[in-house]
């Protein structure tokens, strides 16, 4: 007999033989596939509890599986395997192994916020895949993916400014994803541009770029940043059981 | 004269979004509508801070609350959807969640500033600011250079409307805004004389949060805005975020180059149109400061 839905059984599962006899019977043919059995015994029970002390995270106990999520969520139209209802179920049971399959993908969420913004449950999915991807990130699954090193840069600067300038952080991203700034359809771009514009806001865009614009009385508002980040990593690392982070 | 508002530019404006920062300006003023910038503003932390800690994000934005109650603003505008999405966030997560209250307490009391009171002002976008002063009726009168029939998409993007639960005054039936179906820049445009396509993707993704660090979603993303709105008639998109409009721009020239994906559509600020409707120039409104280039199409048009 055939294995209806065969394409949803993953292809190291499925266990075919050329000739099988089986207590004498000769059942070669279609009779001679079958779907590998699974046991699972490598739950990690604190893994839903480990997903909710990460910022975005609090809510994942509220999912009951809807699917919304999954049905409105802007990636998963690109790449079906990118699948939020799976991996808050999977966080849930705590099947750390087959979350852990999707693990070089879960960074890719756009925050487009279409999940959050239909979840019966107020989940917050998309918090879920940010907080998913700390984690991710902490207990040293993944690398740190270019999304998250564009967080850090980002805030980096805000918090040393209280302002973003753009040139400085396109620039220092890059440099840190070791990608070329001289990205052919970029400098096209920026060519096109610069032959458009008045001088007088071409000076001006140089100057900024050389003279970051920055908050003034941003100090204090620096420090408790600065206090609060390095107090919340504490915490994170504590309730993932690692080891406080040596400095850097 | 009506009484000023507070004006929010926020970092994007000030950079590749110049074009969006003057020509708000240029409309401001060619309506009568006094801005007043906020003194010291800081970032909202884009979509960026909160990925670092959402309570993070909440400080930063009720920081320049509180700077605009300290002016003595009752409202503050802001034409980035991620400058307004985060004041709103903020004010949301200020009245609900007694973490981020005490959270935000201690960073004020931390840094030596005062902490927002919530509710003490209210956030509004570029959109609302115009809608509320004039109406549609009241923008048409001033219409000076009918856009004469311009065939237009008009693209709100995510943070405009979703999620839903920080726009309490959205979906409150007619005259109000519609999370799922935006219609306050469609009804300025037609008011300024355009004609509005109708444009299945007004809240589809353009992947602007990764738009340099996943580039090839976010030009997937996109191009499919793209090709729909050409599908649809569209002559033109019309923007009101600086992210989606520069992603938008970035990745129809990254489409072309790479994915050889050529796209005709224009790019232009919904602020850019209403301005060259009330007979400013395209000086005037910055259309050479664009990184696409539309100036052609406009001149074609009577433009100039």
């Amino acid at each position: 007999m055939t294995i209806h839905e065969k394409s949803l059984i993953r292809p190291e599962n499925l266990i075919q033989h050329d000739k099988l006899v089986i207590d004498g019977v000769d059942v070669s043919g279609d009779w001679s596939t079958f779907i590998a059995p699974r046991v699972i015994t490598d739950y990690n029970e604190a893994l839903e509890a480990e997903i909710a002390a990460m910022p975005g995270g609090q809510h994942i106990h509220r999912c009951w599986q809807c699917g919304s999520c999954t049905n409105a969520c802007t990636v998963n139209a690109l790449n079906p395997d990118f699948n939020p209802r799976y991996w808050i179920y999977l966080i849930r049971l705590g099947m750390e192994s087959e979350l852990l399959r999707d693990k070089d993908i879960i960074w890719q969420c756009v925050s487009c916020n279409k999940c959050t913004n239909i979840c019966p449950r107020d989940v917050d999915p998309e918090g879920v895949m940010k907080a998913t991807a700390h984690w991710l990130e902490l207990k040293g699954h993944t690398p740190r993916s270019p999304a998250m090193t564009f967080d850090h840069e980002f805030s980096a600067q805000v918090v040393a400014t209280g302002r973003i300038e753009e040139g400085r952080l396109l620039q220092r991203f890059f440099a840190r994803t070791g990608q070329k700034l001289t990205q052919d359809w970029l400098v096209g771009l920026i060519r096109g541009l610069i032959l458009r514009l008045p001088v007088g806001l071409l000076a001006r865009l140089g100057l900024a770029a050389l003279r970051p614009p920055r908050t003034r009385r941003w100090d204090g508002a620096q420090r408790a940043m600065n206090e609060f980040i390095a107090e919340q990593t504490t915490a994170q690392r504590k309730a993932l059981g690692l080891p406080p982070e040596t400095a850097r | 004269m009506s009484e000023p508002i507070a004006y929010y530019p926020g970092c994007a404006l000030e950079g590749t979004g110049h074009a969006y920062d003057r020509s708000t300006r240029a409309v401001g003023a060619a309506l009568g509508l006094p801005l007043q910038e906020l003194k010291d503003w800081n970032c909202c932390g884009a979509m960026e801070v909160k990925n670092i800690d959402p309570r993070l994000q909440t400080f930063l934005s009720a920081r320049n609350l509180r700077i605009a109650a300290e002016m003595g603003h009752h409202t503050v505008m802001a034409p980035c959807n991620g400058c307004y999405h985060n004041l709103k966030k903020a004010e949301h997560d200020l009245t609900h969640d007694p973490d981020s209250r005490e959270t935000v307490a201690r960073l004020a009391d931390k840094s030596g500033e005062a902490a927002y009171q919530p509710g003490s002002v209210r956030s509004i976008h570029a959109l609302e600011w115009i809608r509320e002063a004039l109406g549609a009726d009241g923008l048409r009168a001033r219409v000076k250079n009918s856009l004469k029939g311009m065939k237009i998409a008009n693209y709100y993007g995510c943070m405009y409307s979703r999620p839903r639960h920080i726009f309490p005054e959205k979906d409150k039936g007619p005259g109000s805004e519609s999370t799922s179906r935006p219609h306050f820049m469609d009804e300025l445009l037609a008011a300024a004389g355009a004609e509005n396509m109708e444009y299945p993707l007004k809240t589809a993704c353009c992947g602007g949060a990764h738009t340099l660090s996943d580039s090839d979603t976010s030009t997937r993303l996109v191009l499919n805005l793209l090709t729909a709105a050409e599908e649809c008639g569209a002559e033109v998109i019309a923007t009101e975020c600086p992210t989606c409009h520069s992603g938008l721009e970035m990745h129809q020239a990254r489409a072309a180059r790479v994915f050889g994906k050529q796209t005709r559509v224009k790019i232009l600020y919904f602020t850019q149109l209403l301005g060259l409707a009330l007979g400013l120039s395209a000086r005037q409104v910055g259309v050479a400061e664009n990184l696409s280039d539309s100036r052609d199409f406009l001149r074609a048009r009577g433009f100039r």
